[in-house]
């Protein structure tokens, strides 16, 4: 196969694959009773009444793992095409990389110290 | 010769239809969509199995019989609670996002499925081999962690929201290592195409060359399918049910579906990437053993992983982003650095295989256990910094209740007066 039929069969496996887990839905919507209720549909939380907003105010651990592990991945894209030519790589563009892997542990320790990594 | 090349359907489905007089073109669509099926329906089938089989060794080890009523050995026992979810009443909460409440599920299964395309099963069967292959696996695997959110955040349900946030922030952080842990196969094969990949172990599986990087993608895939001990994602006990609560009939089915064929998916990745995929003996002669001996090395990682949730407790969230943080991600960059240098190392020396012999076992010996020994040596250094972090701890613990027995007896006194 050539490259443009490769990408054609990803193509056409993303729209098949969809069918997939929808069947069963659809299947599943003719067969099962159809009968709500407002306390059947009322959200579940242990048979208790839910109180205020469900969106609630969230630890910014959270939002700081996001942030770092922003970082890393936008890093790491880079460093593959650097493993990929690697058995190619002269001696300077070989260095280029470990350097870019030792900014990136940089960055690790950095978040570290600055306690950005404690989660309690 | 002919009926061997006419029963190869996904490659060699064209030169067939071609000469029975069909149009080239059409042979050539007729092929991939005949791939496309085959390719997603196995997984689907096999789900079936998998399942039987957790169900089974967990109870094994639990000291019970499992599902033996169903079927030959319980064997239909998923195939009936599957009929059992479909007409089930499905409940949506009343505050739910309606469009993307539904299309979660769908979504969960589909980052699963869509890995498959990609899978080397033999020499010759494959669905598409991507130039960028290993970057799709990651892509694709990552829709799975918008699946979670999605349904968790749609549900309008406090506890799916707080599971949600838990599994993004867990999927999320142990994807680092196991990017690190991948470029190390890729830097060895010197190509990210899955087959190439497999191409590249025939002489020696990458599980002996890297065994650290090994560990390292099996640990976090442990977590990136919320196995034990890393099921914080649907922590029963705490979460009710983590993200996938008010799910119910077959939508809840298909999260659950999604989940194991998750973890299969995983381990058959692990087998594709360290053990070498579908190299066994006599693949040449009949590539459809490759599929054979692909499952088989898929099994040995999915069974420990199965006998590991039956045994092993679940570890808090602080301590499974500390234990992915600070001791993960430090360990593969390190590895990454190490490995790059020695590898170099013995290319300039000359130590590595030449290219006319990349498959020959002998050839690549020496490359081989040079990164073995290099690996064990970290392993051994990383153990032993540990060992002393404990210790430290241990004396500072022990100093501390020293020092609050002697403030203690200095109180006293001065309290009698």
């Amino acid at each position: 196969m050539n490259v443009v039929n490769e990408w054609a069969f990803i193509g056409v496996f993303m729209a098949v694959a969809w069918v997939l887990p929808t069947a069963p839905l659809i299947v599943s919507w003719i067969f099962r009773p159809k009968r709500p209720n407002a306390i059947k549909m009322a959200t579940y939380e242990c048979g208790v009444e839910t109180v205020g907003d469900t969106w609630v105010q969230f630890k910014v651990q959270y939002y700081l793992t996001g942030l770092i592990f922003l970082v890393f991945d936008v890093e790491l894209i880079f460093l593959f095409p650097w493993a990929i030519a690697y058995n190619q790589l002269d001696f300077f563009a070989f260095g280029a990389g470990l350097l870019f892997i030792f900014l990136l542990s940089d960055a690790l320790i950095y978040a570290w110290r600055k306690n950005a990594l404690e989660w309690s | 010769m002919e009926t061997q090349q006419c029963i190869n359907i996904i490659e060699t489905m064209v030169p067939c239809l071609v000469r029975s007089g069909t149009d080239p073109g059409l042979a050539q669509f007729l092929s991939i969509i005949i791939g496309v099926l085959i390719v997603t329906l196995m997984p689907l089938v096999l789900v079936i199995l998998f399942i039987w089989l957790e169900r089974k060794i967990a109870a094994r080890v639990q000291d019970r019989i499992g599902p033996n009523r169903v079927g030959p050995f319980g064997l239909l026992q998923n195939v009936a609670d599957a009929v059992k979810l479909i007409i089930k009443e499905d409940i949506t909460p009343a505050g739910a996002d309606r469009l993307i409440y539904n299309a979660a599920p769908v979504i969960a299964i589909l980052s699963v499925i869509l890995v498959w395309g990609v899978i080397p099963y033999s020499p010759i069967h494959i669905g598409a081999d991507l130039s960028i292959g290993v970057v799709y696996v990651v892509a694709i695997g990552s829709v799975g962690t918008l699946a979670i959110m999605m349904a968790g955040w749609s549900s309008n349900n406090k506890y799916a929201l707080l599971g949600a946030f838990r599994a993004v922030a867990a999927l999320i952080s142990y994807e680092i290592p196991m990017i690190l842990a991948l470029l190390i196969p890729v830097m060895i094969a010197g190509t990210m195409s899955m087959q190439g990949i497999v191409e590249a172990q025939q002489g020696m599986w990458f599980i002996v060359s890297a065994p650290i990087a090994a560990l390292i993608f099996y640990i976090s895939n442990l977590a990136e399918t919320g196995r034990a001990p890393f099921d914080l994602v649907e922590a029963e006990s705490e979460l009710v049910a983590g993200y996938n609560i008010e799910y119910s009939g077959m939508k809840f089915g298909l999260f659950m579906a999604s989940e194991f064929l998750h973890s299969f998916t995983a381990n058959l990745l692990f087998a594709v990437i360290f053990l070498g995929g579908w190299s066994g003996p006599f693949v040449a002669q009949l590539p459809l053993l490759g599929f054979v001996w692909l499952m088989a090395k898929t099994l040995v990682p999915y069974i420990f992983t199965l006998v590991l949730r039956a045994t092993i407790p679940r570890v808090r969230i602080d301590q499974m982003m500390a234990f992915n943080w600070k001791f993960l991600v430090p360990i593969a960059i390190v590895n990454v650095l190490i490995t790059a240098l020695v590898l170099k190392i013995v290319q300039t020396v000359g130590l590595s295989p030449s290219p006319e012999n990349a498959t020959d076992f002998v050839a690549n010996l020496p490359q081989g256990l040079i990164l073995f020994a290099t690996n064990l040596f970290m392993a051994f250094i990383v153990l032993n910094m540990l060992r002393n972090q404990g210790r430290r701890e241990r004396m500072a613990d022990q100093a501390r209740m020293l020092r609050t027995v002697e403030q203690d007896k200095q109180i006293v006194p001065s309290a009698a007066h």
